[in-house]
């Protein structure tokens, strides 16, 4: 409640302090009492639609008839007096869901919400046990919407929730609200895919079964009978917080894990739905051994204990061992490979150009003097500029942030009306279209674009140059002058530097997924300049991979150095720790002269191009079978946790390192028996990393005395799901890494914020449980959100600028055209391409071209070409690109790649025919 | 001596009162409808699976010995995948039959389960689906659901309206209006 006035209201006649202007449904809930809602959100605020929340107001203490207000919509002031339990609030309540249950079917028991369900809640919570309404049901037709979302619209009660996350909140333009009165209908104008990077929050958001997911839905689970345990995202580098949830051994889902400062209430769909590559059927279960023989190969699995030994006489053997690490294995499994190899035998798993800018940022985020903000912090920014990051394509939930902050300057026309921001209907009628200042400068154009007030199109160089000038337009002692600016480039750069000058808040935003230094140059310089002119400004990143970060923090030389350390004969045994280093991260023909080396032992969960080289592999466990740390962009350490025990010889890829390392009498390396273990030695070994052991609590940690159960208290089928095998029950599993256990019984109150397994609290059984695990609704978890920051900016801390070199400016070439990496949420990350719902949404490869390149290379739309290395792309045409440039999508599966940004000879139209 | 001769007195009265013991098996003791005997899965009046695989007799065991996986025809008919009961540890309380939303799990009058190897007392779906109602003729789920099965489509379960026709101007017209 920072700066904000506190007044007294009396709930039942109970005094309480609370913010002023704070709705009383917001401030009821935030003290623990239960007031029934749906159309209120704490994310997406009050319309007063539902009429669900109605509680009792007296003008005084002498007032005994009151009046009933709708919770939501009624504003705390000093002396407000409210009764919840109040006999008439009570029975209007009742009234109102027994009018929204009119039409809701009598479909429960297959009703994938069923469990965790916010309409079951709150009709048991206002007492509507028997339906009396005997006529007959509204019932509506059902619509496909893809691979994601099921929608099953007798079920809806009309909150309208959906769309005001989908249209209002996430900025989505293909669903709606269609009909009148009774028979109003959610849902797209025709059968079709959901269009929205987010359209997967609708599951949480409908109170109801009407969203559901769909991948769930192939191997459908109650919420009960779900072990989960916190977990991290893993596919992008922002370090949302997850929910997995397990049964009889396969993953079944991923929830969104509430986290104040990261990803809120929402996460994307790579996030949510990417995660059914664990259930691969190819995944390695057991260690395999490949062997070439001239003509062939034989592939053959080790007995149990014969792997480390053979493995250690061929470390023993060797001529030198190298280790590539990964960007997105855990900080243990890179710390473990880098003790088993030795400090200069350690490579990042990057190339080159990534491993310098992902040095670059963490030089400028851990000592420069501007601060890297969380999500939560990047949503109050009132001034963006994006260089060169497709944010819904490399970091969505980014992108979703910076749809709330556009609405930070529009908002001060609100309170300029006395119109509260919770006051969501009010609030958008105010603001109307007022978009406040975000600046986007890519290659092409992004998703994100409607919401900017201006873009900026050019090759990444160019990018760069807007940058450079806008930092010194800001602070003359930035490098420039830049010359020979285009007269629209500067003069939008003075506007960029006038929106970012004149915010209270302004935030810089840029990435390595162009794989230009310069653009990470000319962000710092921006906030630099910035933060020279008092203005607390704020740089954010966007890194590649789920670790990038912690790897960069580690240290070690690129991908590119390991190959000329085996090509000089200094090493001839690759150790690569989860990396399929033959897609992407180098050229080609590079990773294969690596892989090239006498031994090469991969340590990896499934097979890919790298696999197929490796002479041993080890089944590596993935996020959900291990626990571990990552750090995500903003620079935060949080632990993730083993959802469930693997079958076969999976295991964490830094206890198969500690195996090999105790059999071959490591010093130390006996002692590393728990995470723990590992982890304190890292945080004693690597400076930057010391704070890693407060992520979260050590294993030893007790609540009452107990570990905290991943399974809830009613799971479900325990003596009997292993029955068919054998009747008699196994052993739970152990789980020697965490305060968590395999096992229902435990601690069955709130855990601290790191280790929340699921959100439940006694009769709100859905995501809307969140409230309770909050001292103030929308606020942070009690006691702080998880995880530790390892960048804060020290007080009065310089940075010389960059840009002794400031780039020249991009030249179109006639018979070369440059290609840039375009992104794509589904299809440029590898482990969620592998899930079958997110492998449905993939674009074919494609080369995207100018129209007037088209035209001259006489290629209409849909055309295949031929083009080395990258095979054969069909063409599209993008009128956003500017002139000289082309678009590849980046890591598509199945495409062959090369580095990009690169140039490649302009495709001469090869006569396959279109379509 | 007197507690001997007191002894066969009392042996000698008791020749001469009823006997209460029961020659099972070849005297079949009275089972009332209601005993919770062998648990059995039963299908609906048009001969399908009752059981929706909803889950709810198995979070209402209070021994857990009730696993099943859901799984759906091609026409989003919900049903078992697999269903396990394992008798060894079931206490017959019937909480099973009282939490089923569709009475297709019912306790039965069977009580002769005995078995010489424990293995032989986990039952699954093919054990326990029977190809009749049970104790409660005439209820079929998804006649009352709203979802739509094959051969029940939208606005043909009890107490439906045809569905709605968005694309109508007029508030409220349903499809077969058209």
């Amino acid at each position: 409640m920072d700066g904000k006035k506190t007044v007294t209201i009396y709930v039942e006649g109970k005094p309480h302090q609370v913010e002023e202007g704070k709705n009383l449904l917001d401030a009821c809930l935030s003290l623990g009492y239960d007031i029934p809602y749906f159309c209120w959100h704490p994310a997406m605020h009050s319309v007063g639609a539902c009429r669900q929340c109605a509680v009792k107001q007296f003008r005084d203490e002498k007032d005994t008839r009151g009046r009933i207000v709708m919770s939501c919509m009624t504003p705390a002031a000093d002396g407000t007096r409210i009764s919840i339990n109040d006999p008439e609030a009570v029975k209007f309540r009742a009234s109102v869901i027994e009018w929204l249950m009119t039409n809701h079917p009598h479909d429960c028991p297959v009703c994938d919400e069923g469990g965790e369900c916010h309409l079951q809640d709150m009709t048991v919570m206002t007492g509507h046990s028997y339906r009396r309404f005997r006529s007959r049901k509204r019932t509506h037709r059902n619509q496909y919407l893809g691979p994601f979302v099921n929608h099953e619209m007798n079920r809806c009660i009309a909150c309208y929730r959906c769309v005001r996350f989908y249209n209002d909140y996430a900025g989505g333009r293909d669903f709606g609200v269609f009909g009148a009165h009774n028979y109003v209908y959610f849902g797209r104008y025709k059968d079709g895919v959901l269009e929205n990077e987010f359209s997967g929050n609708l599951v949480e958001v409908c109170p109801t079964g009407v969203f559901t997911d769909k991948t769930l839905k192939r191997h459908y689970t109650r919420k009960w009978d779900l072990q989960t345990a916190p977990s991290i995202c893993v596919h992008c580098g922002l370090g949302c917080n997850t929910i997995p949830g397990e049964r009889y051994g396969t993953l079944r889902r991923i929830r969104n894990r509430y986290n104040g400062e990261i990803n809120g209430y929402f996460i994307c769909d790579r996030g949510r739905y990417g995660y059914e590559f664990i259930n691969n059927e190819n995944r390695f279960r057991f260690p395999v051994r490949l062997e070439r023989h001239g003509d062939g190969e034989k592939t053959g699995t080790f007995g149990s204990g014969e792997v480390i030994p053979h493995i250690k006489s061929i470390l023993q053997r060797a001529r030198g061992v190298i280790g590539i690490g990964s960007p997105r294995a855990s900080l243990e499994a890179n710390f473990a490979l880098r003790r088993l190899v030795g400090k200069e035998r350690f490579y990042q798993g990057t190339s080159a150009g990534e491993a310098r800018i992902m040095a670059d940022i963490v030089n400028i985020l851990g000592n420069g003097p501007a601060r890297t903000p969380s999500l939560r912090e990047t949503e109050s920014c009132d001034a963006v500029f994006v260089l060169g990051e497709d944010l819904t394509n490399t970091a969505p939930r980014m992108a979703l942030a910076l749809r709330q902050s556009v609405m930070q300057q529009p908002a001060r026309l609100a309170a300029g009306m006395k119109i509260p921001r919770w006051d969501d209907k009010g609030f958008r009628e105010a603001v109307q279209n007022n978009k406040g200042p975000l600046y986007i400068a890519h290659p092409h154009g992004t998703k994100l674009d409607d919401a900017a007030a201006a873009v900026f199109r050019g090759a990444p160089e160019d990018i760069a140059r807007l940058g450079f000038a806008v930092a010194n337009l800001l602070d003359d002692n930035a490098p420039g002058p830049v010359k020979d600016l285009p007269g629209e480039a500067s003069s939008l750069a003075e506007e960029i530097a006038r929106a970012l000058e004149n915010a209270e808040k302004p935030l810089v935003i840029s990435g390595a997924s162009l794989k230009t230094p310069a653009l990470i140059h000319a962000a710092a310089n921006i906030a630099f300049a910035l933060v020279k002119k008092g203005k607390p400004a704020c740089l954010s990143y966007a890194a590649p991979e789920c670790n990038s970060m912690g790897l960069s923090l580690m240290g070690g030389a690129p991908m590119e150095d390991a190959l000329k350390t085996v090509q000089a004969g200094e090493a001839d045994t690759v150790i690569i720790l989860e990396n399929d280093i033959l897609a992407g991260q180098m050229a080609p023909d590079q990773a294969e002269a690596l892989l090239s080396a006498r031994n090469v032992i991969l340590i990896d969960h499934l097979p890919g191009r790298t696999s197929s080289m490796a002479g041993i592999i080890l089944p590596a466990s993935t996020f959900a079978e291990g626990s571990g740390t990552f750090i995500n962009s903003e620079g935060r350490a949080q632990r993730f946790y083993k959802v469930f025990d693997p079958s076969g010889d999976i295991q964490e890829s830094w206890r198969w390192l500690r195996d090999i390392m105790v059999d071959m009498a490591y010093p130390g390396a006996s002692g590393w028996l728990t995470l723990d273990d590992i982890v304190s030695s890292l945080s004693a070994e690597i400076p930057g990393l010391r704070a890693v052991a407060n992520a979260a609590p050590p294993e030893g940690f007790r609540m009452a005395g107990m570990k905290i159960p991943r399974q809830p208290h009613r799971y479900s089928g325990r003596t009997s799901m292993n029955a068919a095998l054998n009747v008699h029950e196994p052993k739970p599993a152990e789980d020697h890494d965490s305060p968590l256990t395999f096992s229902m019984e435990g601690y069955a109150g709130q855990p601290p914020s790191p280790l929340i397994p699921r959100f439940w609290a006694p009769a709100w059984n859905s995501a809307q449980a969140v409230n309770k695990f909050q001292p103030e609704v929308n606020g942070p978890l009690r006691g702080g959100d998880p995880g530790v920051r390892l960048f804060e900016p020290k007080e009065n801390a310089l940075m010389d600028y960059f840009g002794k070199e400031i780039p020249q400016a991009f030249t179109p070439e006639k018979e070369r055209l440059f290609a840039v990496p375009v992104y794509h949420i589904f299809g440029s990350e590898p482990l969620s391409s592998l899930s079958p719902a997110i492998a449905g949404r993939i674009p074919a490869p494609y080369i995207a071209l100018r129209p007037e390149d088209a035209e001259k290379m006489r290629v209409p739309e849909g055309h295949v070409i031929e083009l080395p290395p990258f095979g054969s792309l069909s063409v599209r045409i993008d009128g956003s690109l500017p002139e000289g440039l082309a678009g590849i999508p980046y890591g598509l599966p199945g495409l062959k790649d090369m580095e990009l940004p690169a140039w490649i000879n302009s495709p001469a139209a090869a006569k396959k025919g279109g379509q | 001596m007197l507690s001997v001769l007191k002894a066969i007195w009392a042996v000698l009265l008791h020749m001469f009162r009823p006997r209460v013991t029961v020659q099972y098996p070849e005297e079949r003791p009275h089972i009332p409808p209601r005993w919770r005997g062998r648990i059995i899965l039963s299908r609906d009046p048009d001969g399908e699976e009752r059981c929706v695989a909803c889950y709810l007799c198995a979070v209402a065991c209070p021994v857990d010995c009730i696993a099943l996986q859901a799984t759906e025809d091609g026409h989003g008919r919900r049903y078992p995948e697999f269903f396990r009961i394992n008798f060894s540890r079931c206490i017959f309380c019937g909480f099973c039959e009282e939490a089923c939303p569709t009475y297709a799990i019912q306790l039965t009058t069977d009580f002769e389960m005995g078995e010489y190897v424990r293995q032989n007392l986990v039952y699954e779906k093919e054990h326990l689906l029977i190809s009749g109602t049970g104790k409660y003729p005439g209820y079929n789920f998804y006649r009352v659901a709203g979802l739509s099965v094959k051969g029940k489509d939208k606005g043909q379960a009890e107490n439906e309206e045809p569905p709605v026709d968005l694309k109508s101007l007029l508030p409220g017209r349903m499809e077969s209006e058209q």
